[in-house]
């Protein structure tokens, strides 16, 4: 069954396009690029006006399944991912059991195949319980479908084994994804450390919880080789430590979430659990220092650090409420309204950062472009669709948004994955 | 005067609204040292202390204030991590919504609970003390032992010394007393008065004996000792050396300086007993006090005039 997008605007970084044109797509892949395209039977999809993005790509996601269904399911969690234009997505091992096993991974490829609409690719755990004491088995986990090795929720605890799984990098070649945090030093907080957060009487998280322990990832990779992409950056500190170690030559990469990037610590006068989340958001300069570092190439992804948990769950005092906040079905198009719009990251940017780097990230072949031979994995967007951001109304069993009424203009309209209608 | 229909904290008072809550105190006063310690004023009204954490002063303070003012009292302690138990926090105060009460006091370990708790309910809300945020109560009591003794807050030179970080004591007062014109220093370990306290426009001193110069107010914080010491300070050893409030050091404040403490006290860790027992010590006036303030903000925020006989 082939299908054609018709007139859309092709923005294609990888590629350098950025024209009206039309796509071929046949067989789940792309075969034709040009304009007037016409095939007999072929099934058409009129997208004059419409935006056309290789199909959005989610590095960041907790689904939840096994263990927390009442989160967040495969299901649920890929329905919302279509929903907020992402073709593909990648899942944070810590589930219950944890994803620290070949068989939690199969597990997650096969429930994905039946039940998501869109492509899931599991994140193994890079210790057995995510404990730092023993590696797990790489190559087996790889082999049955991890795109990459995280210990997500929680730091890598021991130096060591992070040695020992970049060495293990060389051979199996697959990213470690770092959530940089000192524990220790992170203590009990639940806001960002400020004069701000002080008055407020919460506890607070400084910013070397984040920035030693970048510094101290930055230090083994330079000694023992190897790739690690942090996740999540919250401060101004840390964006000029990944920026140094890319200056330096290190195979690092950096990703920052659309609440980092859109909200600040203010909002914790509210005290709403719905703004609290780890690393916490932290203040303004810091916010605008990662904009910049997002336009400059310093941060190379957004993901969205989706975070489902039930209301039950955020709807406890500040303290008690668990952290992190959803974003599968607002990051595209608060981010495009946002940054975009008010050209403070141009649109091929928007595609390299939301789609080309994380593809090439965690090594998906075929996906990121829309060149001839790739994935039919296709995002179309409609910058004129004016949207209010309306949680009951979300795919994700999920309501922890902090965009709650929130007003855009530029929305995902249609999601294809393999040439197949998703949403 | 005073519209409001919660007290969440001091921090968006205006001065005339706690020199008012300061002028209802005063009449209250006079009603806890009649031979009937009683007024009709909160007739058929019901308070319910929401106690999610251990505080027995605060508690009985609130009661009796209740009491006084002839409202029925309903005490409720639960805990704070509320899920474990199946139920939250918004549960277990809708069940007790239901049972139609008029004023909730709440007190609560998590900061902001207090406003949380104000943004479902219907009823009016009175902190007694959330987290390490606000406790307006205390700060109110605080202001009205000072003036008692002082005749005014303006002018004075007020230094708070101990544990600011984890005090919402020390908060709810920097934000009453700024309201006048008064001199703000707080001392204390480094690690428990951070530099950051100084956006709230008030000064920091490490060097207690500086900082107590001239001071005409003495606002000593309770040591919580099993928490702190090793991480905070390093023994309670050195805190008393460097922090404790002696005869030798309340000398350096000025000779009728007010010391003050919002109890329990920890004797021979923030205070010796020559000092907690001395003639400059205005402890018990402020538990006296107490009751008082909180007879003003429940009778307050259910409306009342300053009429107290009809």
């Amino acid at each position: 069954m082939s299908l054609i997008i018709k007139k859309g605007r092709v923005v294609d970084p990888a590629q350098k396009l950025n024209e009206e044109t039309d796509l071929l797509i046949d067989g789940g892949k792309v075969v034709k690029i040009g304009k007037n395209l016409s095939v007999p039977g072929a099934e058409t999809v009129d997208a004059k006006g419409l935006l056309v993005f290789p199909g959005l790509i989610d590095m960041h996601v907790h689904l939840r399944e096994p263990g927390f269904e009442y989160k967040e399911t495969i299901a649920s969690g890929g329905r919302a991912a279509a929903a907020g234009g992402f073709t593909s997505i990648a899942a944070m091992p810590n589930t219950l059991p944890m994803n620290d096993n070949e068989g939690i991974t199969s597990f997650i490829v096969d429930k994905a195949a039946a039940e998501s609409p869109v492509r899931v690719f599991p994140i193994s755990a890079v210790s057995r319980e995510q404990e730092g004491k023993e590696l797990v088995e790489m190559g087996s986990i790889v082999e049955a479908g991890a795109v990459a090795f995280s210990e997500d929720g929680f730091p890598i605890r021991s130096p060591l084994i992070l040695r020992r799984a970049l060495e293990f990098q060389k051979t199996l070649g697959k990213i470690i994804i770092e959530h940089a945090e000192d524990l220790v030093l992170s203590g009990e907080g639940v806001a960002h450390a400020s004069a701000f957060t002080y008055k407020l009487g919460l506890k607070g998280i400084p910013f070397s919880s984040e920035t030693a322990a970048i510094a101290r990832d930055i230090e083994i990779l330079r000694e023992f080789g190897g790739k690690i992409h942090f996740a999540h950056l919250s401060s101004r500190f840390s964006v000029e430590l990944v920026e140094r170690a890319k200056r330096d030559g290190l195979q690092v990469t950096a990703e920052v979430t659309p609440h980092h990037l859109l909200l600040n610590e203010d909002l914790l006068s509210t005290y709403s659990p719905l703004y609290k989340t780890k690393p916490p958001l932290r203040e303004e300069k810091d916010r605008l220092s990662l904009v910049d570092a997002l336009a400059k190439g310093i941060i190379d992804v957004i993901a969205t650090d989706h975070a489902p948990h039930s209301q039950d769950e955020k709807e406890l005092e500040f303290d008690f409420a668990p952290f992190g906040v959803i974003g599968l079905e607002t990051a595209a198009g608060l981010i495009y309204d946002r940054l975009v719009s008010t050209k403070l990251i141009s649109l091929e940017r928007f595609v390299e950062v939301l789609s080309l780097n994380p593809a090439k990230i965690l090594g998906l072949s075929g996906k990121g472009t829309l060149a001839v031979g790739s994935d039919g994995d296709v995002t179309l967007f409609d910058p004129e669709k004016s949207v209010v951001v309306d949680c009951e109304r979300f795919q994700s069993l999920a309501r922890n948004t902090p965009f709650q009424g929130w007003k855009a203009k530029g929305w995902p309209v249609m999601t294809f994955v393999a040439g197949r209608r998703v949403f | 005067m005073f519209k409001r229909r919660h007290l969440i904290g001091i921090e968006d008072l205006k001065r005339e609204e706690i020199d008012h809550i300061l002028d209802t105190a005063d009449s209250m006063l006079e009603v806890s040292t009649r031979n009937v310690k009683k007024v009709p004023a909160l007739r058929g009204k019901t308070v319910v202390n929401l106690f999610f954490e251990n505080s027995t002063r605060t508690r009985i303070s609130f009661e009796l204030a209740a009491k006084r003012l002839s409202a029925d009292l309903l005490n409720f302690s639960g805990s704070s991590s509320s899920l474990s138990k199946g139920e939250t926090f918004r549960d277990t105060v809708q069940n007790i919504e239901a049972m139609h009460p008029d004023i909730f006091v709440i007190r609560h370990a998590a900061s902001g609970s207090a406003q949380y708790l104000s943004s479902f309910t219907k009823y009016s809300v009175v902190n007694a003390g959330d987290g390490a945020h606000e406790h307006p109560t205390q700060a109110l009591l605080d202001a009205l032992t000072i003036r008692q003794k002082k005749g005014s807050l303006d002018g004075l030179k007020v230094t708070i010394v101990g544990d600011v970080l984890h005090s919402r004591v020390a908060r709810s007062n920097i934000f009453l007393l700024r309201n006048y014109n008064t001199r703000i220093t707080l001392s204390g370990p480094v690690p428990l008065v951070p530099e950051e306290f100084k956006e709230l426009g008030v000064e920091v001193e490490y060097d207690l004996d500086k900082a107590l110069e001239g001071s005409d107010i003495v606002m000593m914080l309770r040591i919580q000792r099993e928490r702190l010491s090793g991480i905070f300070f390093p023994s309670l050893r050195e805190y008393r050396k460097y922090y404790q409030m002696t005869p030798e050091r309340m000398k350096r404040a000025d000779k009728n300086a007010l010391l003050l403490h919002p109890g329990p006290i920890n004797r021979g860790v923030e205070l010796m007993k020559e000092v907690a027992d001395g003639e400059q010590s205005v402890i018990l006036d402020q538990v006296t006090n107490g009751v008082a303030v909180r007879m003003a903000v429940l009778y307050l925020i259910s409306g009342g005039t300053n009429e107290l006989d009809h």
